[in-house]
């Protein structure tokens, strides 16, 4: 993956079918980790579950995000347009969660 | 065809006039003027319809209209004067501007311009023509469920609102991603971020806040249109839903709505004061930093408008906090126009009188908003005359003072006339006393406790004054219009004849002829700094301006040639330059999609069978309309 | 066919700012315009989880008669069987899908990279895997295929849970996770419908390198909504 990287200035230059195979079972793999944990009553119960799921979530997004939709590689023009976005979205969300007594309360 | 004298009649070429050149046109201009113009017809809609509240309220007791009727007023009033006016009359100065001022000869995407504004149209006589029967929208401009649920608000009425609001939003979607794509993409050699005109700068930080904001508003609609016509709970009290979901979706929108109206007239009078100050714009990077800071801020003070329905301590002082910072970069905005016009050689020319108008009235209706921003207080003020007072100086004093001023400025490169100073004048001072007479004496009233959205009221209450006050402002308001349109017909027919930069302006669409050819520049100039045209006019006043040039790739890539003013008017297949195609599609696609969203109405009034056989008949018919679009060539 | 100068000169028939494509700068602003509609939708879905003044819930066992919530169908002890409605979410189900959608994903990027190297000479000695990697239609095909698969998961899923008493109408619940999903749902439709219309174009002239940015921007918006179901899967379906 990180022979990619050196390739950051060409905008059609991108990882190969190894490395998106690759990708792939990875997300997998964190999908079955995560559908196996829901089936643990016992790390269910604790304190970890949801920070756990969450990270792994944010995982798999941010992986996607990186290499199929290759902003990795992309111009950093495109990384602006998603990412503002995203951490108003992001930022409204927790807002949202704080107003409702969801969270922090 | 040639027209090379600089300073002759404006004509229109042949093939630019009639009516089917109108319903297929791409160009931006003319569909920033077709936005203009109804816009200011919807501006008229508005504005009879507070002429005939106002009218109601003039005495105690009166009873000019009913109750029901003087809620549908208010609801349309708000409506749209939000959506059908000040946002067009931005889009106007989007579409006209934008490709003018970052030297480009269209925006990005041409037709998709074309289907906005046809969007808009349709929108709005869809939610605007129920007033003529006394079916229009009556829940208020902020739609409050589950006082708008089907429950409380069974009849035909607040359906309109729903669907119109979703159509309008999707126009200013569709807009907006034209926009930033147009702004990021098409800027001519050498003009960088921090060389664009404040205008478009504004208009650039308006077209992220609309991106950001409306699909908040587009879900809240789809929960009520969900509830409305499919039985689904979302502001169902009964079945457990929160009272205020709407509230807190309806703001999280509705905040950063303010300043998509209020930026745009914030960037129109940043190029009027220098230019009639004949100085640079005093402090442009922390103007473009304020307004972009407007704007992100704009999103985390979505609940001082809720104080009142008790969020508890700690929402409501997070709240006031981010909305008293958020008066910092506004107060900053103010101050360098100050500055701008400080030791300038000020001319007050009607365009100059608007945007001092905007400043001063601005400055009043933002500190009424700073009053309210500390919860104490806004509890005395909330749903009283007070908040009226507050954001009629806002939008009225600041966004309708600046759109004005921005109409009196581009005029002339609009039509190649200029309009008339004295009536202009008239106007403006028409304008201004009807104002601060409408709007000042609400502060009084709302502080001695007369509520919003009263149909009417009884006497000895000490309002009688203020009341009556308001309604003669609103009639000088009716006169100042009537002088307004009057110059405008006028000076469109027989003002001075403009030539390409009637004010000594500084920025690259004043150095083109006046009304700019279909293709604007033909040769894109390359730009080295943020005043081209005084560079090469009075080039002392830009002495102490940061000046480059562009890279020789960016001047090759677009054939652009130095700045330089362009008087021939030739046509684009003289020139060689290649054009967009007229095409109907957009038209057809949005007039569809508009029959979709709207026929929605159907379903309380017809049998289930017929609604769904409309509305998959009308699915169909936009999306072969679009297909036929999509599959077209462009030019 | 088609060359690198081609290739360059398609690129630069009109002057742009900062080389990008037009098309491509309004799709990422479009998908962060998505970011906010589907922050709406999560929002209301958490803010009503627990909310719903009767069942079925999405995570735990439900007596009609008694309106009382259990973890277990045991703990309703004395609820009639005719009364007890099981939790609605279907984990291994919509595991399934899940995965489905990511392996739709896979496909998706491998659509791009076959458009994208059409014109270039196979490798000496290519064997089968690698002429498949170099078929666009293959792939697109197989992206759609998977769409499809994903969206009769759902159709599957969303009669499912009627059978089992859920309803948009049922309950704050079934509003909210219906129209979540269903606004999901419909993304992954106009996903399907654009991929088919890439593919009709791959069959009436064939889909090469001077149509990588149109293929590219389909993926990025197939990508996203992938993206969109990694957190209603985690945020909805797992965390209870
Ligand atoms: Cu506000």
């Amino acid at each position: 993956m990180s022979s990619n990287s050196a390739h950051s200035e060409e905008a059609h230059e991108h990882p190969t079918w190894s490395t998106y195979k690759w990708i792939a079972l990875w997300l997998t793999l964190i999908t079955v980790v995560e559908v196996w944990a829901y089936y643990i009553p016992a790390f269910v119960a604790s304190n970890y579950f949801v920070p756990a799921l969450l990270i792994m979530s944010a995982v798999k997004f941010t992986v996607v995000v990186m290499y199929y939709m290759h902003l990795k590689y992309d111009h950093a023009l495109f990384r602006k347009l998603f990412v503002g976005p995203l951490i108003i979205a992001i930022a409204t969300f927790f807002a949202l969660m704080f107003v409702f007594r969801k969270m922090f309360q | 065809m040639a027209t090379t004298a600089a300073h002759a009649a404006p004509v229109a070429s042949e093939e630019n006039t009639g009516l089917w050149s109108w319903l297929s046109t791409v160009d931006h201009k003319r569909i920033g003027i077709l936005y203009l113009y109804t816009a200011l017809f919807f501006l008229v809609v508005g504005g009879l319809e507070a002429t005939v509240m106002r009218t109601q309220l003039m005495k105690p007791n009166l009873t000019v209209v009913t109750a029901e009727q003087f809620n549908q007023l208010f609801t349309m009033h708000g409506t749209t004067m939000v959506f059908l006016v000040i946002m067009p009359l931005s889009a106007a100065f989007f579409n006209f501007l934008i490709p003018l001022q970052i030297g480009a000869r269209d925006v990005a995407f041409p037709r998709l311009n074309a289907f906005s504004y046809w969007v808009y149209l349709f929108g709005g006589l869809f939610i605007t023509l129920p007033i003529l029967g006394w079916i229009a929208p009556n829940g208020g401009w902020f739609g409050y469920a589950p006082l708008t649920t089907r429950a409380y608000a069974p009849g035909l009425n607040i359906d309109f609102w729903v669907l119109g609001l979703q159509i309008l939003g999707i126009s200013s979607l569709a807009a907006a991603f034209n926009f930033i794509t147009t702004i990021i993409n098409m800027r001519a050699p050498g003009m960088t971020l921090m060389r664009m005109p404040m205008f478009t700068w504004m208009s650039f930080v308006v077209q992220f806040l609309v991106i950001l904001a409306f699909p908040v508003i587009t879900i809240a609609l789809v929960f009520l249109q969900f509830d409305r016509f499919f039985g689904t709970q979302f502001y169902e009290i009964a079945a457990g839903a929160d009272p205020l979901l709407w509230q807190h979706l309806f703001w999280v929108f509705g905040h950063p709505e303010v300043y998509i109206l209020i930026l745009p007239a914030f960037g129109l009078v940043s190029e009027v004061l220098p230019n009639f100050s004949k100085k640079p714009l005093f402090g442009y990077n922390v103007m473009v930093y304020s307004g972009i800071m407007i704007g992100f801020l704009g999103f985390g003070v979505w609940a001082h408008h809720m104080f009142a329905v008790g969020m508890g301590a700690v929402a409501d002082t997070l709240f006031s906090l981010t909305t008293m910072l958020i008066a910092i970069p506004t107060g900053v905005k103010i101050f360098n126009w100050i500055f701008t016009m400080w030791g300038g050689q000020i001319r007050f020319a009607s365009p100059m009188k608007f945007a001092i108008g905007l400043i001063a009235m601005f400055t009043i209706g933002g500190i009424s908003g700073v009053m309210h921003s500390s919860p104490p207080s806004d509890l005395q003020q909330t749903d009283t005359y007070f908040v009226v007072a507050h954001f009629h100086y806002v939008l009225f004093g600041g966004a309708i003072m600046g759109i004005f001023s921005g109409i009196y400025f581009y005029f002339p490169k609009m039509t190649g006339r200029l309009m008339d100073e004295g009536l202009g004048t008239l106007h403006f001072w028409l304008n201004f006393i009807g104002l601060n007479l409408t709007f000042f004496p609400m502060h009084f009233s709302g502080m001695l406790g007369m509520p919003r959205r009263i149909y009417t009221y009884d006497a000895g209450q000490g309002w009688e004054l203020f009341n009556m006050m308001s309604t003669m402002g609103t009639y000088l308001l009716v006169v100042s219009t009537l002088v307004f349109f009057y110059n405008f017909f006028k000076s469109r027919v027989s003002g001075q004849v403009a030539g390409n930069d009637p004010w000594e302006a500084p920025t690259l669409e004043w150095s083109i002829p006046s009304p700019p050819p279909d293709y604007n520049f033909a040769q894109i100039p390359v730009v080295t700094s943020r005043y081209p045209l005084w560079d090469l006019k009075h080039p002392e006043k830009t002495a102490g301006v940061d000046h480059s040039s562009a890279s020789i790739e960016e001047v090759t890539g677009a054939h652009a040639v130095p700045m330089h003013e362009e008087t021939e008017r030739r046509t684009a297949k003289e020139l060689g330059l290649p054009m967009p195609f007229p095409t109907i599609k957009p038209l057809f696609t949005a007039l569809f999609m508009v029959l979709m969203i709207g026929g929605m109405v159907l379903k309380t009034l017809t049998p289930l069978s017929v609604f769904v056989a409309t509305l998959i008949t009308l699915a169909a018919l936009m999306v072969g309309s679009l297909y036929a679009w999509l599959t077209s060539p462009l030019e | 066919m088609a060359t690198d100068a081609a290739h360059d000169a398609h690129e630069h028939h009109h002057y742009t700012t900062t080389g990008l494509d037009h098309k491509k700068i309004a799709i990422w602003a479009f998908i962060g315009s998505e970011c906010m509609l589907f922050m709406s939708l999560i929002s209301t879905y958490l803010i009503y989880k627990g909310k719903s003044v009767v069942g079925p819930w999405p995570h735990e066992f439900w007596c009609k008669a008694t309106n009382t919530a259990a973890a277990t169908a045991e703990a309703l002890a004395g609820c009639p069987a005719d009364q007890i409605y099981k939790p609605i979410l279907n984990i291994p189900v919509t595991s399934a899908s899940t995965f489905v959608l990511l392996m739709s994903s896979l496909a998706m990027v491998l659509a791009l990279a076959a458009v994208e190297m059409k014109d270039q000479p196979l490798p000496a000695g290519a064997g089968l895997g690698d002429r498949m990697l170099r078929s666009s239609k293959l792939w697109l095909w197989m992206t759609a295929i998977l769409g499809a698969t994903f969206l009769g998961f759902q159709a599957y899923e969303f009669t499912s849970f009627v059978h089992e008493g859920l309803t948009i109408k049922t309950n704050l619940f079934g509003s909210s996770f219906f129209t979540l999903t269903g606004f999901h749902g419909a993304h992954v439709t106009a996903g399907v419908i654009w991929l088919l219309t890439l593919l009709a174009i791959d069959y009436k002239r064939g889909l090469g390198p001077k149509d990588a940015l149109k293929v590219d921007i389909a993926a990025l918006y197939w990508h996203f909504v992938d993206v969109v179901w990694i957190a209603i899967f985690t945020l909805i379906y797992l965390i209870q």
